[in-house]
């Protein structure tokens, strides 16, 4: 209903104010995505382009970034290069235009698998640890809740990094350092007081008759549980392992420091890939423009369950 | 159907003590109501007979059979939630038909009892509706169909009209009557309203902080109130309450209010003297000239036919239903009277009413 009437509302802003909150929004959002229209420019850019100055922002797109990102390449003599016959894609036609072979894979494909293995099972278990303990604060008459629920919650007071040499020292001891297992498992135990306490405000939500009247019908708890309350808890699953994915898959000072050959994961990998004479700046930002691909999948995916849970809690039903 | 005895029932959450020694029997096939202020014990009694709270001591029998620690799905009861609790991710039909899928029933005769329910209740064209997008009363329906589609034990109901607007809830309190009538099934119906118990129950069991204070039917709950609590939280308005000085003899048939003596029925039990208060209904005042006490007409609220005189005289304000024919003008003294065998005496430290002939007239709770 829009009234072409001049009488001033109290709750709608006038039109001076929407363009004004307007411009501003978008002005934030244009700074904020500078950066990554940055990086997914570089990624097109040739080694060249890529680091002339001053910056160009008309260029000619290359494939070269993504080339160096997913292979590894050897210099060769020119003579040696004419003698192996036509070039085997396209890749290997860049190369050897800078008198270069493709020598075999990068190790970015399997970092990468890594990175979805860790994230992904570290986000399942935390929420789903998150979602039973939720539940448990929510419902039960727990002795010492509320001191349980903060030392759950003073788990994330100090910096993880904090604790670093500790748990490097306790994984190298129990074997669980440069393991997937090890990753999820300390990323799962970082996520997990996040997960309780934003599930038990969304199970907190849930009127507790709608499993009492499954329970009166007939189901035990855990049923109840699982075919009444995980329905309606979707939103706040679904918002609370968004939360959890962006930490897991962004994380990198653990990574970093407990990872390196085996169960390396993207986030350390991509900003040491070397080019010839030091940083390969279009190949970093391949990289990185592919690792940013999941997470935006998924948020799009669940954006509405996202927006619902950051402003859960405001609006009563 | 079944007979629920309630023996001694006892819930303490931490320090609060939420039912006090709570004991009543609904007999098979009756409407017991469980009526009082918020946060009397009424919903904790029903929950622990429900089995969703387990009592601190007591027992709970259901047709003879203590069940008083049974789980909830164990005791074959239904109940009807406030807020109606029905799954928003179902529809209409799959909602009533949830027992019946609980406990395990095929598809086929799950749908004929559905149909069946839904009929009673007058909702068959909403089957396939969604249940976010009907109407309160549709929604009670609902839930009213989700209990009765089980054919269980017993219903308890946790003021199930208390989210419908007015209209809605004086259809659904005939409707909810007639329903028990058609069904004969034993009810406890929780509910602070007076009106809706008063309307639907054959017997009412009022509590107050975790005490039930009365079970009876709602006519001697109305006329004998068993203590002062009862007869000021029933009655709109509450009943009208004299404090006196004084002791009572067996058999005396009046009291010393004032210089006047005022007749009540005769007393049954003798009471050492102590303070004493008489309780009056507003609709047992007599406006007389000669009247045993005199005041100051403070004010009039017309009510349609019958109006209520606000008087002030030297034992307090009183209040008097008369009809709205005769005409008071404030300041106005008048004389009052009281109808002598409607009277009710209570001790003012107990509370507890006293025996008198007035308790004898086919009373029996």
């Amino acid at each position: 209903m829009t009234s072409a009437t001049t009488a001033h509302s109290v709750v709608e802003p006038s039109a001076a104010t929407r363009r004004f909150a307007g411009s501003l929004v978008v002005l934030y959002a244009v700074i904020t995505m500078i950066p990554l229209v940055w990086i997914m420019l570089t990624a097109f850019k040739s080694p060249d382009d890529a680091i002339s100055y001053p910056p160009k922002v008309m260029f000619k797109p290359s494939l070269e970034g993504f080339c160096n990102l997913f292979t590894t390449r050897s210099r060769q003599t020119p003579d040696f290069i004419r003698s192996l016959g036509p070039p085997q894609g396209l890749c290997d036609s860049i190369a050897r235009s800078r008198n270069m072979v493709v020598a075999g894979p990068s190790n970015y494909v399997p970092r990468f698998v890594n990175s979805l293995i860790i994230a992904f099972g570290s986000t399942v278990l935390a929420v789903a640890l998150g979602t039973l303990s939720a539940y448990g604060f929510s419902r039960f008459r727990v002795p010492l809740k509320d001191d349980l629920l903060f030392f759950i919650l003073s788990t994330r007071m100090m910096p993880p990094i904090a604790v670093a040499i500790p748990i490097y020292l306790m994984y190298r001891t129990v074997g669980l350092s440069d393991t997937r297992l090890g990753m999820i498992l300390l990323y799962t135990s970082v996520n997990v007081s996040l997960a309780v306490w934003l599930l038990k405000g969304f199970i907190d939500e849930i009127p507790r008759e709608y499993e009492e009247a499954a329970m009166i019908d007939g189901y035990t708890r855990f049923q109840a549980f699982v075919k009444v309350v995980l329905p309606q808890a979707t939103t706040g699953i679904a918002a609370t392992a968004i939360f959890c994915l962006i930490f897991a898959w962004n994380e990198y000072a653990f990574a970093v420091l407990l990872t390196s050959g085996n169960a390396q994961t993207a986030p350390p990998f991509i900003p040491i890939i070397i080019g010839e004479g030091g940083q390969d700046w279009p190949a970093v930002a391949a990289g990185t423009t592919l690792f940013l691909v999941p997470i935006v999948v998924f948020t799009v995916l669940l954006r509405k369950h996202l927006l619902r849970g950051i402003t859960f809690g405001a609006v009563r039903k | 159907m079944a007979q629920i005895k309630v023996e001694a029932l006892d819930k303490s959450f931490d320090t609060f003590h939420a039912v006090k020694a709570a004991s009543f029997t609904v007999e098979d096939g009756q409407f017991l109501c469980l009526l009082g202020p918020s946060g009397c014990g009424k919903t904790t009694t029903l929950r622990m007979i429900a089995g969703l709270e387990l009592p601190t001591a007591g027992t709970i029998r259901l047709d003879g059979e203590d069940v008083t620690m049974n789980r909830a799905s164990a005791r074959d009861i239904a109940f009807v939630f406030q807020l109606f609790a029905l799954y928003p991710h179902m529809n209409v039909r799959r909602n009533i038909g949830f027992p019946l899928k609980c406990e395990g029933i095929g598809a086929a005769e799950r749908d004929r009892r559905v149909v069946e329910a839904a009929r009673i209740l007058r909702i068959s064209h909403l089957l396939d509706r969604s249940v976010s997008g009907l109407a309160g009363g549709d929604r009670q329906r609902v839930a009213l169909g989700r209990a009765i589609v089980r054919k269980p034990k017993c219903f308890l109901m946790d003021e199930p009209l208390g989210a419908l607007d007015t209209e809605m809830r004086e259809a659904m309190i005939h409707e909810l009557r007639a329903l028990h009538d058609r069904l004969g099934a034993t009810t406890v119906y929780v509910t602070h309203d007076q009106l809706e118990a008063m309307a639907m129950a054959d017997r009412i069991a009022v509590m107050n902080n975790g005490v039930v204070e009365q079970v009876a039917s709602p006519r001697d709950i109305y006329d004998r109130p068993a203590s002062l609590f009862v007869a000021d939280f029933i009655g709109s308005p509450p009943m009208n309450f004299l404090p006196f000085h004084g002791g009572l003899q067996t058999g005396a048939q009046a009291i010393r209010l004032g210089e006047r003596d005022v007749a009540i029925p005769a007393a049954r039990e003798a009471m050492a003297e102590c303070e004493l208060v008489l309780g009056v209904r507003p609709e047992h005042v007599r406006f007389t000239d000669r009247g045993m006490v005199r005041g100051e007409v403070y004010g009039t609220e017309y009510l349609g036919t019958t109006q209520i005189v606000t008087v002030t005289t030297r034992y307090g304000t009183l209040k008097a239903r008369s009809p709205s024919s005769t005409s008071f003008r404030t300041g106005e003294n008048v004389g009052l009277d009281f109808r002598p065998d409607t009277l009710s005496i209570f001790d003012k430290a107990s509370g507890r009413a006293i025996r008198t002939a007035l308790h004898e007239g086919g009373a029996h709770g």
